[in-house]
């Protein structure tokens, strides 16, 4: 296991030089001069130059990568301009937010999308087959934006269900001491039920929103992994030896039907993490998605920067964990490694 | 010779209208496919005479009718400045589905002809354009396609770019994968032989075998690049107001849902649903049509 575990992280290497690169060549494609940019429409021509020195631009293009590599292993992400704050402080202030957002969206999604998978594929044209197919097909034409509104207009306006789409907490209540950083679990830890029921319901629809935009990939690679393995030979073995249907189903074939969807959550990571963007934005959820496109409006580019950044370390973090799942979940996959 | 040219004629005819009824039969089969078909015709003519044929003009504000639901003389209500909201989700069509055509056009341009040359030269070619793909799908896709946007610039042509640059490594695998099949094809090897040069076979000869594959996978990505465009305009980047577009109209009237002015948000994110599922629905069919073992 140790071998696999040693053998992912060096192929992780070679991406994570990628996105270095990418991000770097991204801020040296700023539109005009990025001197005159960062010293903002009141910059005059001494200051401008003041700040070319003081990045580096005046250097050549791999004098200033190197600095640009240098001052990323310090964990040096720049200034934001419109908070004053780094960069990398901001982001991870808001990190956490993001991060409890996601999550329960995911697990939100996986528990209704697996056993909607499971069933689909052993009733095959039945009503619960077309549900699923159904839901698949329309989950992914949901502008999630979009979703997110309804999901509003209907429990916040016309039911009153749901408390005003501003945020982690209402404003009645302070944020519980910060443990973890997830509302969800720093208010358990500090045994403040009524902070916690508060940020559930602030969660509760931007996470469902986040949930029925992954449904679609993860239900359809439930339902059609689990065709093809309960179309298999073992199954068809373990039926004839009078199994109950329940372990054929769950024990046999879940397992093995399992490891193309661990493979599609790496794609559904790619899409949620995106999403997680536009939904932030129409729940004003203080995440990092929202504060990258607050620096986008304001023309404030080292926030932006930091934000792709860090997302894309995420992504590639998030792909390495679920290489090591597979390797779990399929003894195979230890043994060839 | 006559004869010969005659008989390829012929052929040539039969395969047409075997071609032509094949798909009369698969739309009467398959109803979804048909409806989608349907939807789509409604689509293409809403880009194409939409701006023509609307009863307001969709830049034109009336104070005097501001923020009122969708009645007899406004279908779908009017927004905060009292445009037609009907008139500008008919007329945002034609921008919305240029950028999704334009970004496929030109991912297609890109992705599929980088695919097919690593396929077919393998070696060096296979190997830049596989670290290139893999490069970019090291990064979650919208976010990068924001991170693009952001670093050339907020305008229409970039979110084209964008949206063509995060569908690249999609692109380059299928046509890589289908060119690697046929590299050492009896077809190739023939057109090898009479003395082509490798990048006319690849031109002529590859390329066109591989194209109803591409189509259905330009067709598939449709969807997902409108719904990319939409998403970059509804956080304010790329089309700017007042110009009619579907996600930036959703984003001004997120703003009246929590107040129950439903209809100028409602309508526009409709109109990007029903689109996307429309070319959604017509990409499966496609599929099904020019490669049915994929079906699932």
């Amino acid at each position: 296991m140790l071998s696999l575990v040693l053998k992912r992280l060096v192929l992780a290497v070679p991406s994570l030089i990628g996105v270095v690169i990418v991000t770097f060549l991204l801020t040296r494609a700023l539109p005009g001069d990025p001197a005159a940019y960062f010293a903002g429409p009141a910059g005059t021509k001494e200051a401008i130059e003041q700040i070319r020195v003081k990045l580096g631009l005046d250097k050549p293009l791999p004098v200033q990568f190197v600095r640009y590599v240098a001052d990323l292993s310090r964990g040096d992400l720049g200034t934001a301009l419109t908070t004053g704050q780094p960069v990398a402080a901001d982001i991870r202030t808001r990190l956490p937010a993001s991060a409890e957002l996601t999550l329960i969206g995911l697990i939100l999604s996986m528990s209704i999308a697996v056993p909607l998978g499971i069933l689909a594929a052993t009733k095959p044209g039945s009503l619960i087959d077309h549900t699923c197919r159904v839901v698949t097909t329309a989950g992914v034409s949901l502008p999630v934006f979009f979703t997110g509104l309804i999901l509003v207009y209907v429990f916040y306006y016309l039911l009153g269900w749901a408390p005003a789409p501003l945020g982690r907490l209402d404003i009645f209540y302070s944020a519980p001491p910060q443990i973890t950083g997830f509302y969800l679990i720093d208010s358990l830890v500090a045994g403040d039920r009524e902070v916690f029921v508060a940020s559930l319901k602030q969660l509760i629809l931007p996470a469902l929103t986040l949930g029925i935009f992954s449904l679609a990939p993860i239900a359809r690679m439930t339902r059609a992994s689990m065709l093809a393995v309960l179309a298999s030979d073992f199954v068809r073995t373990a039926r004839a030896s009078g199994l109950a249907p329940f372990t054929v189903i769950v024990t046999y074939a879940f397992r093995n039907a399992m490891l193309p969807v661990v493979t599609t959550l790496g794609m559904v990571f790619s899409f949620l993490l995106g999403a997680n963007v536009l939904v932030e934005k129409v729940f004003a959820w203080p995440g990092i998605g929202s504060y990258a496109v607050e620096a986008l409006i304001a023309s404030d580019f080292a926030p932006v920067q930091g934000f792709v950044l860090t997302m894309a370390i995420m992504y590639v973090a998030l792909n390495l964990l679920i290489d090591l799942l597979y390797g779990l979940i399929d003894p195979r996959v230890r043994l060839e490694a | 010779m006559t004869d010969i040219a005659a008989g390829k004629q012929e052929a040539h005819e039969t395969g047409l209208v075997a071609t032509i009824s094949h798909m009369r039969y698969v739309l009467g089969e398959d109803r979804v496919t048909a409806f989608a078909s349907g939807l789509f015709v409604l689509i293409v003519a809403a880009a194409l005479i939409g701006p023509f044929i609307v009863p307001y003009d969709p830049l034109a504000s009336n104070t005097a009718v501001a923020l009122k639901p969708p009645s007899l003389s406004h279908w779908f209500g009017t927004d905060q400045l009292g445009r037609d909201v009907f008139s500008r989700v008919i007329v945002a069509t034609r921008l919305d589905f240029f950028i999704a055509i334009a970004s496929v056009a030109l991912v297609f341009l890109m992705g599929g002809l980088a695919g097919v040359a690593a396929g077919f030269f393998g070696g060096w070619t296979d190997r830049i354009v596989g670290r290139i793909a893999d490069t970019i799908m090291a990064f979650p896709l919208f976010v990068l396609a924001m991170g693009i946007v952001a670093a050339l610039g907020n305008t229409v042509q970039n979110i084209v770019l964008a949206t063509a640059i995060v569908n690249f490594p999609l692109y380059a695998r299928v046509a890589r994968a289908e060119a690697t099949v046929r590299r050492e094809a009896g077809f190739v090897q023939a057109a090898r032989l009479s003395g082509n040069g490798e990048f006319r076979i690849l031109l002529g000869h590859i390329l066109p075998n591989i194209m109803p594959i591409m189509i259905v996978q330009m067709s598939l990505t449709m969807g997902y690049a409108i719904l990319n465009a939409a998403g970059l305009s509804f956080i304010g980047l790329g089309v700017r107001p007042p110009m009619p577009e579907w996600g930036i109209m959703v984003a001004e009237g997120a703003a009246f849902m929590v107040s129950g002015e439903w209809w100028i948000a409602l309508f526009p994110g409709a109109a990007l649903m029903v689109a996307v599922f429309c070319f959604n629905l017509l990409g499966d069919g496609l599929r099904d049509i020019v490669d049915p073992q994929r079906r699932t």
